[in-house]
C-alpha cells in the first residue's frame, strides 16, 4: 500500500501529483517534463515535497505538516536508476550484496540464489561493472535493488537507454520479478508499449499534474493523455487471452469481450493474458459488420468521441465491452460520409499484420 | 664523497620524519575538510576555503610568523597546548612538522576536493537508496573512488613537507638533530666554507627521495585505477 499526495515547486514547474497503488505495478507515464522522475525521487527520498503525504505500508515517509520527513535510506525502496548506476569499484556481486550490508538480518526476505536465477546473472558475478553491456547492467541493478529487501521498487525509466531487443529481453524479466517476489513496483516510464506490458493501473503525468489514473486499456492511447505524439504514434491498449494457437497458419487467437483477435505469431499458452498495442492508424471503422474481406479481426463497440479539429483529420473513440478504449484515426471527410455520431454501434477493424509476433509491443 | 657525514644523515633523518608525520595527519584532516568544500553548504565556507588556500599565496615566512605568534610556547595555542596536553612545538621536530603540514595542506586539499568532485553523486544517492547510512556511504563508495586523488593529495603533501624552508626556519629555527631539515642543512652548508660537496650530497639525497615519491603515486595510481577497470 503506498499512498502519494505531493506538491513541489521548482523555479517555474509545479508538480501535484496524488495516487495510490495497492501493490503489482504503477505506472507513471507521461512525456519528458511531466514530473515522473521527480515524483519518483520524491517516493526514494531523494527529494523534498514542498507540501504533502507519503505513505509507505504503515510508515509515513513524508508528512509535511506533521514535519515528518524519513531520510532516504531508512525508508527501504530499492531504486533503478536509468543508467544502472553500479558502482565501479565492486565487482558484481558486490554490487548485489551491498543492500545487504545494510538491512536487517530478519527483513531478509528475497533469497540471493533466487534473484540471480530470475534474472540470469550466475555468469556475471565475478566481473567488474565496467565489463557489463547496457541490458547486463539494468539486470544487475533489478538485482541490487531487489536484494535490498525493499518494501517497493523503483524504477526510473530502467529500459530507456537500451535498443530494442535488449529491451524485449529484459521486459519479461521484470515480469518475472514483480510475479515472483511480490515487491510492488512504481514503474516510470514514457514508453507506451513497457508500461501496457507491465502496468496494472497506470497514472498519466502531464506539466506536472495527473491527467487520468486507471487500468492501461482505458487510460492509454485517451485524447487528452497530453503525450502530444504525433498520429503515427498514437496507440491504445487491448487486454485479451490467449484462446488458441493456429500453428498451421502460425497465428495466435486471442479472447477479448469485443471480439477475436488475431495476432501474427505465436504467443503463449492458452489462457495467458496479453495486452495489445494497436495503433490508431492501423484501425479501420466500418458501420455494419463487413464481410468479404481479408481482415480477420473485427472488434464491436460504441463510438464514444468523435474528434476533429480545421484539419482532415478525424479522432475516433470506441469504448469496447470489457471497458477497453481504442482508438481510430480516420478523416473528416469519413466521418461526414458515414454520419458518424457519438453513441453509435460501429466495428473496428485491424489487420494482422499489423499486430505482428512481438504480440505486445508496439512495432519501431 | 658519497658517504654521508653524520650530521647530514641525521638531517636526512629529521626530514623524512617530519614530511611523515606532517602527511599523516594532515590526510584524515584534508580529506574531511575537502569533503566538506566538495559536498557541504554551509555558512563560511568562502572564508574557509580562502584560510585552506592562504599558505599557497603568503610568503612562507609569515606564515611561519604566524605559527610563532600562535604556537610560541608563550603564546596562548601553544601554552595552553603544552600546558594540557604536553605538545609542545616551538623548535621541536614537532613544530617542523606542523610548519610543513600547514603547507602542503592547500595542495593536499585541492586534489582531494577535485576528486571527491568527479564523483558521480547518483552514485552516492544510490547507496543511500540501498540503506547505506551518510558516513558508510562516504567509506564505501565516496573515497574509494576518490582514492587516486587522496594518493595524489597525500604525495604533494609529503612533497611539499620535504622541501619546506620558510615557514619551518621561521618558526622552530635550524636546530641540528631537532628541526634541521635537509634544506635547512644544505643552506647551512652553503654559507661555510668547503660546505658544497656536502650540500651537493644532500641535494642528491633530496632528488632521490623526491623521484621515489613520485614513482610510488604513478604505481598506486595505475593500482588504484586496475581495480575499478581491469583492462583499460
Amino acid at each position: 500500500m503506498i499512498l502519494v499526495d505531493v506538491s513541489l515547486k521548482f523555479r517555474s514547474f509545479e508538480l501535484a501529483v496524488a495516487f495510490s497503488s495497492e501493490g503489482g505495478v504503477v505506472a507513471l507515464f507521461g512525456p519528458s517534463g511531466s514530473g515522473k522522475s521527480l515524483t519518483l525521487n520524491l517516493i526514494a527520498g531523494l527529494a523534498r515535497p514542498d507540501q504533502g503525504r507519503i505513505c509507505l505500508n504503515d510508515q509515513t515517509l513524508v508528512d509535511t505538516q506533521a514535519g515528518i520527513f524519513v531520510k532516504s535510506y531508512r525508508r527501504r525502496v530499492g531504486f533503478v536508476f536509468q543508467d544502472a548506476q553500479l558502482f565501479p569499484h565492486l565487482s558484481v556481486r558486490r554490487n548485489l550484496m551491498f543492500g545487504r550490508w545494510f538491512s536487517r538480518r530478519g527483513e531478509r526476505a528475497i533469497d540471493f540464489d533466487s534473484v540471480v536465477a530470475t534474472l540470469g546473472i550466475e555468469h556475471l558475478l565475478e566481473r567488474s561493472p565496467s565489463h557489463l553491456s547496457g541490458g547486463e547492467k539494468q539486470r544487475v541493478a533489478i538485482g541490487r535493488a531487489l536484494l535490498s529487501d525493499p518494501q517497493v521498487l523503483l524504477m526510473d525509466e530502467p529500459l530507456a537507454a537500451l535498443d530494442l531487443e535488449r529491451k524485449l529481453e529484459i521486459l519479461p524479466l521484470i515480469e518475472n520479478v514483480r510475479d515472483e517476489f511480490k515487491v510492488p513496483i512504481i514503474y516510470v516510464s514514457h514508453a507506451l508499449d513497457e508500461v501496457a506490458r507491465l502496468a496494472s493501473k497506470v497514472v498519466v503525468l502531464s506539466a506536472g499534474r495527473v491527467t487520468a489514473i486507471g487500468p492501461p486499456g482505458q487510460v492509454l492511447g485517451m485524447t487528452d493523455d497530453g503525450l502530444g505524439y504525433d498520429r503515427f504514434e498514437r496507440s491504445s491498449v487491448l487486454t485479451a487471452r490467449v484462446e488458441a494457437a493456429k500453428s498451421h497458419y502460425g497465428l495466435t487467437e486471442l479472447v477479448h469481450p469485443a471480439g477475436r483477435i488475431w495476432l501474427s505469431g505465436l504467443a503463449g499458452p492458452p489462457g495467458r493474458e496479453l495486452r495489445v498495442v494497436v495503433k490508431a492508424t492501423d484501425v479501420t471503422v466500418a458501420t455494419v459488420q463487413p464481410t468479404h474481406l481479408s481482415v480477420r479481426t473485427i472488434l464491436g463497440g460504441t463510438l464514444a468521441s468523435i474528434e476533429t479539429d480545421e484539419g482532415p483529420l478525424a479522432t475516433l473513440t470506441m469504448t469496447l465491452p470489457g471497458g477497453d478504449q481504442l482508438v481510430a484515426l480516420t478523416t473528416r471527410m469519413a466521418v461526414q460520409e458515414l454520419s458518424l455520431r457519438s453513441g453509435d454501434q460501429v466495428f473496428a477493424l485491424i489487420k494482422t499484420v499489423a499486430l505482428d509476433e512481438r504480440a505486445r509491443t508496439r512495432r519501431g | 664523497m658519497f658517504s654521508l657525514s653524520p650530521e647530514e644523515w641525521t638531517a636526512v633523518g629529521v626530514s623524512l620524519k617530519v614530511a611523515l608525520v606532517a602527511t599523516a595527519v594532515s590526510l584524515p584532516i584534508g580529506i574531511f575538510t575537502a569533503f566538506a568544500l566538495a559536498r557541504w553548504r554551509f555558512f563560511g565556507k568562502t572564508l574557509l576555503d580562502g584560510i585552506v588556500h592562504l599558505p599557497l599565496v603568503l610568503p612562507p615566512v609569515v606564515t611561519g610568523y604566524v605559527l610563532l605568534l600562535s604556537f610560541g610556547r608563550h603564546a596562548p595555542l601553544g601554552a595552553f597546548l603544552a600546558d594540557h596536553f604536553g605538545i609542545v612545538f616551538a623548535f621541536r621536530w614537532t613544530g617542523a612538522a606542523l610548519a610543513s603540514g600547514v603547507m602542503g595542506f592547500p595542495l593536499m586539499v585541492r586534489a582531494i576536493r577535485l576528486s571527491i568532485d568527479a564523483v558521480d553523486r547518483r552514485l552516492e544517492a544510490a547507496a543511500g537508496t540501498l540503506g547505506a547510512h551518510p558516513l558508510w556511504v562516504f567509506l564505501v563508495v565516496t573515497l574509494p573512488l576518490a582514492l587516486p586523488g587522496v594518493l595524489v593529495g597525500a604525495i604533494l603533501c609529503f612533497a611539499k613537507a620535504l622541501g619546506e624552508f620558510g615557514a619551518t626556519i621561521t618558526f622552530v629555527s635550524n636546530i641540528p638533530g631537532q628541526t634541521q631539515t635537509i634544506s635547512a642543512a644544505i643552506y647551512t652548508l652553503t654559507q661555510v666554507p668547503n660546505g658544497d660537496v656536502g650540500a651537493l650530497r644532500l641535494t642528491l639525497i633530496s632528488v632521490t627521495i623526491a623521484l621515489t615519491a613520485l614513482v610510488a603515486s604513478e604505481v598506486l595510481q595505475r593500482w588504484t585505477s586496475k581495480q575499478y577497470h581491469p583492462i583499460e
